[in-house]
This record gives C-alpha cells, sequence and structure tokens, in this order.
C-alpha cells in the first residue's frame, strides 16, 4: 500500500508542479508570536491601501521564522523573517551557507514587558531584586548559599503585601524569557549582591555564576506558561494571587481585568519605556530577503510602508496597539529604502 | 437410586430466588449503574462543553453597526481634480479615517449631543475597517466625490461589546481601549436608531482581521480553504482509496506481502497527524515546490492521513457482502472484474460513502499537519477560484480558531466560540449523512 500511494502521490504532484509553475505574487512573513500582532496589522493595512495582495503572517516563534528564512533563496522559501530578538551570528552563518547573503535588518520599535495581577488584588511595585529573591532557586543568606523557600512576597521586601508568591512566567520557547531572565532575574541577582557570592562560589566561573542566577525554583512556585498571554491571564483568573508577565500591548488590551505592578518605581507605558525609564524591555526586528526585492513584488513596499511614521510613528496604529515607538525611526526609513544589507 | 437424586437436590421455586441467582443479579445492576454513571459523566462533559461554546459564542453571530452620513470633499479626496483612480489612490486609509469621524460629530449636533471627548476618541467609536470601506466606495465610485452618502459601517469592538453585555460602564471605567463617556454617546445614537444590532453575515463570509478589529474578523478565508482542502482529499482519497482496497479484498492472494501491508495501513490509521505535516513538508512543498499556505498542499497531506480510514472501512464493506454474491456473478460467466464492479461494489457502496464521509469529517478538524505547511497564518486574501485557487494562500476552519484564541482582544473569545459552533455545525450535517446514508442503503445479509 505505501507503495501504491507514493506512486499515486507522485503523479499527483507532478500533474500540480506543472499548473504551479506561476510566480508567486504575495509577500511570505514568518516568526515571532509578539511581533505577529503588529505585523498583521501592517499587512492589513498594506492590502488596504496598495495594489498589492495582502502579505500572508505566519508565527510559530523567532528561530522558527529565522529558520524557515534562513533555507535559502527562492519562491519557495519565505521573504521577511519577524524576531523579538537580534539575528544570532550562528543564524547569520546558517543563512550564508544557503546562499542568503543580502539580509536588511530594520528595527520597528520596542516592546515592554509589564508584571500585572488581577485588578481585584493587592497592588505592588516591584523591583529586579524582589522578583530575584522570590523565584531564584539558590540564594545567599548570610554569606552562604541556600535553597530558596520564601513563601510570601513580604518576606522577600517588607514593602510588598503579605500574598503567596505565585508567579507565571513566559516558557523557554519565548523570546520574552530571556529578558526577563536578563533585565530580571540576572538584573536582581547583581544589585543584591548574590552574583559575586555565586562568581567566588563556581570559582570565578562568569558562566557558571549567570546561570546560577537564573536558575528559577521548581516547587510550583513559579510556573512556565509555554502558551500565548490568553493562557497566563486565564491563570491568574483561576488563581487570584498569581502574578504574571506579559507584553505591554496585551495589558493594554485587558487593563479592565488586570493591574499593572511598577518596577523600581516606574508605571510601564509607552513613554516611559522609549525614554528607558522602565527598564524590562527588549526591541522587535523583522529581517527582509534583499534578494526577493524586485522578484516578489511588493516586498520593498511592505518593509517601507511598515517603518513608515503613519504606522510605525508614535500617533500610528501600532503605538496604539501597544508598540513603543522608536525614536531613531528616520534612520530605519532611510535604511529600509536604501536597501543597507547587514 | 432415583429416589436418591431426588433427594440430594433441594427442591426450589422459581418464585424465591437462591443466593447464587441473587448474587448474579446483584452484579448485573451493579454493572448497570457503571454504566449509567460512565454515559451520565460522559453527557455531563458534554453539555458543560457545549453550555460554554454556545454562550460564548452566540453573540459571534450579531454585530453592530453605526449608520452614518458621510461628506465626501473632493479637495481632500481628490486633490487634483481630474477624478483619476491611480491619483486618488495616494490617498490612503489615514486620509479617510478624519471624513468618519467629522460625520459622526455632525451626526451628534444634529441630535444635540454634547461632549467633551477629543476628536480620536469619538472616532474610535466606529471600527477601523470603515476608512477601508469608504475608501474602497469612492474609488469605485469617483462621481461620488462632494455628495453626502449615507453609510453602515462596523462599530468598534468594544461598543459591540458594550451592545452585547461584555462591556458596561463601570468595566469601561478601568479598560484603556474605551471609556464610560463613549458609551454615553452610544446609549444616545442607539436612542436615534444610528446604532444597533443585527446578524452577522459578514462573520460567515469576511476574511481575517488583525488583532485591532475583531469586530471585522470573519471566516470566508478559512472556509473556502477548507472546502478547497476537503474537494482535494474527496477527488483523491476516495479513488485511491477503493482502488487499493479493491486489490487487496479481491484480487491479491493472501501472502506475506499483503499482511504487511495490512498491518501497516492499520499502523498508519493510528499515526499522529503531525507526522503527516512533516511528511507534506519534506515532500510537497521541499521536494516538489509547491507553495506554501495552498489548499493543494493542506489537501495532500490530509489525503495521506484520511486514505487509511478509508482504506480501512472500504475492506470492511466489501468484505461484509457475501461470497454467494460472487459465487453466483462468477457462476453465470461473470469476469472478476464483472464481478466486483457490477456486484459487489455496489452493495459495498453505501458503507465506503460512510467511511469517507467520516474521514472527510476526521480531516475537516484537524490542524495539527496543516501547521508545518504554512497553513496557520494570517491569511487575508480571498484563493482564486479553482483551479488556481487551489495554489493561493488560505487558513481552514479548525487554524482560525486556533489563530483567534490567541490573540490579545477579549472580543476574539467570541469569535473563537462562534467559529467552533460552525465548524460542530459541519461535522454534525457530515456525520448526520453517514449515519442516514447508512440507514437507509445498507443491506443486511
Amino acid at each position: 500500500m505505501s507503495c501504491l500511494k507514493l506512486t499515486a502521490s507522485t503523479i499527483v504532484i507532478a500533474a500540480v508542479s506543472a499548473t504551479a509553475a506561476a510566480a508567486r505574487d504575495q509577500v511570505q512573513i514568518a516568526g515571532s508570536s509578539t511581533v505577529l500582532p503588529y505585523a498583521a496589522i501592517v499587512a492589513e493595512a498594506f492590502g488596504e491601501n496598495f495594489d498589492f495582495p495582502t502579505p500572508v503572517v505566519e508565527s510559530g516563534g523567532s528561530s522558527a521564522g529565522l529558520k524557515k528564512f534562513c533555507e535559502g533563496v527562492g519562491e519557495g522559501t519565505i521573504d521577511v523573517a519577524n524576531a523579538s530578538r537580534r539575528i544570532k551570528d550562528a543564524e547569520v552563518a546558517k543563512c550564508a551557507e544557503n546562499g542568503v547573503t543580502d539580509i536588511i535588518e530594520v528595527r520597528i520599535g520596542y516592546d515592554g514587558i509589564v508584571f500585572a495581577s488581577d485588578i481585584n488584588g493587592n497592588a505592588f511595585e516591584f523591583t529586579p531584586e524582589d522578583w530575584y529573591r522570590a523565584l531564584s532557586d539558590t540564594i545567599v543568606v548570610d554569606g552562604e548559599v541556600v535553597a530558596n523557600t520564601v513563601t510570601m512576597w513580604n518576606e522577600v521586601n517588607p514593602d510588598l503585601p503579605a500574598q503567596e508568591i505565585q508567579a507565571f512566567i513566559p516558557g523557554t520557547k519565548h523570546g520574552t524569557r530571556e529578558v526577563f531572565e536578563d533585565k530580571m532575574i540576572l538584573a536582581g541577582c547583581e544589585a543584591v549582591g548574590d552574583y559575586d557570592v555565586f562568581f567566588e562560589a563556581n570559582g570565578g566561573d562568569k558562566k557558571a555564576a549567570q546561570k546560577q542566577c537564573i536558575n528559577l525554583r521548581t516547587d510550583g512556585r513559579t510556573v512556565d506558561i509555554d502558551g500565548d498571554y490568553t493562557e497566563t491571564l486565564a491563570r491568574i483568573e483561576s488563581n487570584k494571587d498569581g502574578i504574571g508577565v506579559f507584553g505591554l500591548a496585551f495589558y493594554e488590551n485587558n487593563t479592565n481585568l488586570l493591574q499593572v505592578a511598577t518596577m523600581s518605581g516606574v508605571v510601564p507605558s509607552t513613554e516611559t519605556i522609549s525614554t528607558g525609564e522602565y527598564p524590562v524591555s527588549r526591541p522587535l526586528f523583522f529581517y527582509v530577503k534583499a534578494a526577493h526585492i524586485g522578484v516578489i513584488p511588493g516586498l520593498k513596499e511592505y518593509a517601507e510602508f511598515f517603518v513608515s511614521e503613519e504606522i510605525a510613528g508614535p500617533d500610528g496604529p501600532l503605538a496604539e496597539y501597544g508598540l513603543v515607538a522608536d525614536p531613531e525611526l528616520e534612520a530605519t526609513q532611510a535604511a529600509v529604502s536604501n536597501e543597507n544589507n547587514m | 437410586m432415583s429416589d436418591a437424586t431426588r433427594h440430594s437436590a433441594p427442591r426450589t421455586s422459581l418464585y424465591t430466588l437462591s443466593p447464587l441467582t441473587k448474587r448474579r443479579n446483584a452484579t448485573e445492576k451493579r454493572f448497570k449503574v457503571y454504566g449509567l454513571i460512565a454515559i451520565s459523566i460522559g453527557i455531563l462533559a458534554l453539555l458543560v462543553l457545549l453550555t460554554s461554546i454556545f454562550s460564548n459564542g452566540r453573540s459571534a453571530f450579531m454585530q453592530t453597526y453605526v449608520t452614518l452620513d458621510v461628506l465626501l470633499p473632493a479637495e481632500k479626496l481628490d486633490k487634483n481634480g481630474n477624478r483619476d483612480i491611480e491619483e486618488m489612490k495616494a490617498v490612503s486609509t489615514f486620509g479617510y479615517a478624519p471624513l468618519i469621524t467629522n460625520a459622526l460629530i455632525s451626526r451628534l449636533d444634529e441630535i444635540g449631543f454634547a461632549t467633551d471627548l477629543k476628536k480620536k476618541e469619538i472616532g474610535a467609536i466606529v471600527s477601523k475597517e470603515a476608512a477601508a470601506q469608504l475608501r474602497n466606495f469612492v474609488l469605485a465610485n469617483p462621481d461620488s466625490l462632494d455628495t453626502t452618502v449615507t453609510f453602515e459601517f462596523l462599530a468598534g469592538g468594544r461598543i459591540d461589546g458594550y451592545m452585547k453585555g461584555r462591556v458596561d460602564h463601570e468595566s469601561a471605567a478601568l479598560d484603556n481601549k474605551v471609556s464610560p463617556e463613549q458609551l454615553d454617546i452610544v446609549d444616545a445614537l442607539i436612542e436615534t436608531g444610528s446604532l444597533e444590532k443585527r446578524f452577522n453575515w459578514a462573520f460567515l463570509t469576511a476574511p481575517d482581521a488583525s488583532g485591532q478589529r475583531p469586530e471585522a474578523a470573519g471566516l470566508g478565508v478559512a472556509f473556502l480553504g477548507s472546502l478547497y482542502m476537503m474537494v482535494v482529499v474527496l477527488f483523491l482519497a476516495l479513488p485511491v482509496g477503493v482502488a487499493a482496497s479493491i486489490y487487496l479484498e479481491e484480487f491479491s492472494k493472501q501472502s506475506r506481502l499483503t499482511d504487511i501491508i495490512e498491518v501497516n495501513i492499520s499502523n498508519l490509521a493510528a499515526v499522529p497527524s503531525i507526522v503527516y505535516g512533516i511528511l507534506g513538508l519534506a515532500i510537497f512543498i521541499n521536494f516538489a515546490g509547491l507553495p506554501q499556505s495552498a489548499p493543494i498542499v493542506g489537501g495532500l497531506v490530509l489525503t495521506l492521513m484520511t486514505l487509511p480510514t478509508i482504506i480501512i472501512s472500504t475492506r470492511a464493506s466489501l468484505k461484509s457482502v457475501p461470497p454467494s454474491i460472487r459465487d453466483a456473478a462468477l457462476g453465470v460467466g461473470a469476469s472478476k472484474m464483472q464481478t466486483v464492479f457490477h456486484h459487489v461494489l455496489p452493495l459495498a457502496a453505501p458503507g465506503i460513502l460512510t467511511g469517507t464521509i467520516i474521514g472527510l469529517a476526521q480531516a475537516l478538524g484537524e490542524t495539527a499537519p496543516l501547521l508545518l505547511i504554512g497553513m496557520v497564518a494570517f491569511v487575508r486574501e480571498y484563493p482564486a477560484g479553482p483551479p488556481e485557487g487551489f495554489f493561493d494562500p488560505a487558513s481552514a476552519l479548525p487554524v482560525q480558531v486556533y489563530n483567534w484564541t490567541q490573540r490579545a482582544d477579549p472580543a476574539f473569545v467570541e469569535r473563537a466560540s462562534g467559529a467552533i459552533i460552525v465548524l460542530l455545525i459541519f461535522l454534525i450535517l457530515m456525520n448526520a449523512v453517514a449515519v442516514l446514508l447508512r440507514r437507509r442503503f445498507e443491506r443486511r445479509w
């Protein structure tokens, strides 16, 4: 049967490939689920205002998107990869190996990462130190490295309310997790001085000390959410003590259900993130395959439209949805129209 | 001797139960109770599922519309004044949006409603989709410039939520995307009849929309994508599956090879569907060069997935045709081929169709294999008519459900549940047809 099936499918493929020779006329995009809503807004507006068809936007994560992007050049490969982090050197090398040498990097703006809890619960004013002390696997007490056993937020910091520690944080497949570890846990670890102790204890190994900082406890006080923010929200609705990690845009859409915590005294908003006052944010990118410009109709126009003032500017629909506009947008616009490669 | 046996077996009445019979009856009763409990748990779970889906999704079939008279000033929309469509295209939807806001403000003046909200906040009552609707109208009717035209626009997602009871003044006070003052305007508009809720055909026909306009999102593209895939599956899986089963059942000799094939078919029927997605990506897209996100690839992948189901059910229904039919046909001189096609196949047809429909229903609800071939995507462009449309990007009904559950705006919750209702209705229809066919045409021997 398998043999028969294979022959049958080969015949079918042969039949359909013959008719499929027509050129692809719409832009294909894949990548980060954080960038997806923005890309969808731009794609929609692009389809409405240009004669080109609306681009097709897939999600699946930054790494998956960049992997697809680097598969090669040609109509069978995607044109744009969305990413919530900068492309890695290893990925650039992989791209080059497959013939994708000219890549245009476009930074579209910044995404804030906020900490929010149930609207009717306690209000929180956090610092990275609090989160490190609450969630790290091991902490330093009187110079000794001990396992973390705190259960209440006010044990971490007497100024915080007496509420059980229960955190819903992004799972490791999310780009957000890396930012959370870097800007919260590691920053808190360094701020309270535990990093130096770990550094000594690990015999001067920087990597190992950092790793010890960001190793989170596994006793159920912190839960990895591998799904989307909708899942995090559902968890908080069922467990009112929970505090979740969200993107600013998601929070902005659900302000009637969530209250946001301040970080080091700063309330997260597009303004405080763009000035850099609010510490937990990261840039968002998309990458364009330069070899496809001129081959796939509308590709360059899409990239230019994305970073245009009326879309990505501080008064555009992206900022309205929760993207923090890039103060250096003009430089990005110039880079896109000149097709500056990385 | 006969006396002895008569005495050794105690006389029992059929009216009084022996302890053994009592025990057996009790066991039977217990088993019936277990069965009832099992069934009621199942029914309860189904009821909970259906109520939650229907209570969430019912509202997706209604939508709020605002009726406004919009003035279309030529000096803004056609600066050169020569009604050249290409030149008029230079004005983007961002240029059209203020016209709608102005129309709403003048409507509020008309009904004498005073508000100190900013222009932008008043404009937010109407969906962002409205600007595109207006632009398309003007580009299609350039003569309408400098006249006032009455339009029906979608209301914004939060306003729609207010009409459906999802948003109220209390929650609006906390909500960044809507304010109680905007709701006051809505109340005034309802009173004057400019704003009303009615049946939402667009939910079934419109394409998907971005996270900023949940009110405009519909199932149109997903619907076509699913339809195209089902056509591909039907036209590939049915002939291939039936031919394979007829050969295996009627012509091939029982050998080690056919045994291996048989085991493999049963195995394939149980393979997780994502595996077919991986296969599809490798063969159809990477090797054969078929386009991504296209229904043809989805259809081919789902064909591979459905084939084992169809083959197994076809073989079962061929097997259920009694050998006497074949013997009789062969006896009056029919060839083997004639026996199968004139006599066995027609008798097995109801069973084959039932199996095919169940296989199709299974394929209709499948998302996992589509994930890898790029159909789990934001697609707004309708695929063209067949046959070119098979190669255009499209999504599918279950994919749309999956996509909508991930969106941040709470208005997508009702859309996702609404899409589930549509999908369920299709599945029920297909399965009902399968049951009907079986009842009506199946012959018992």
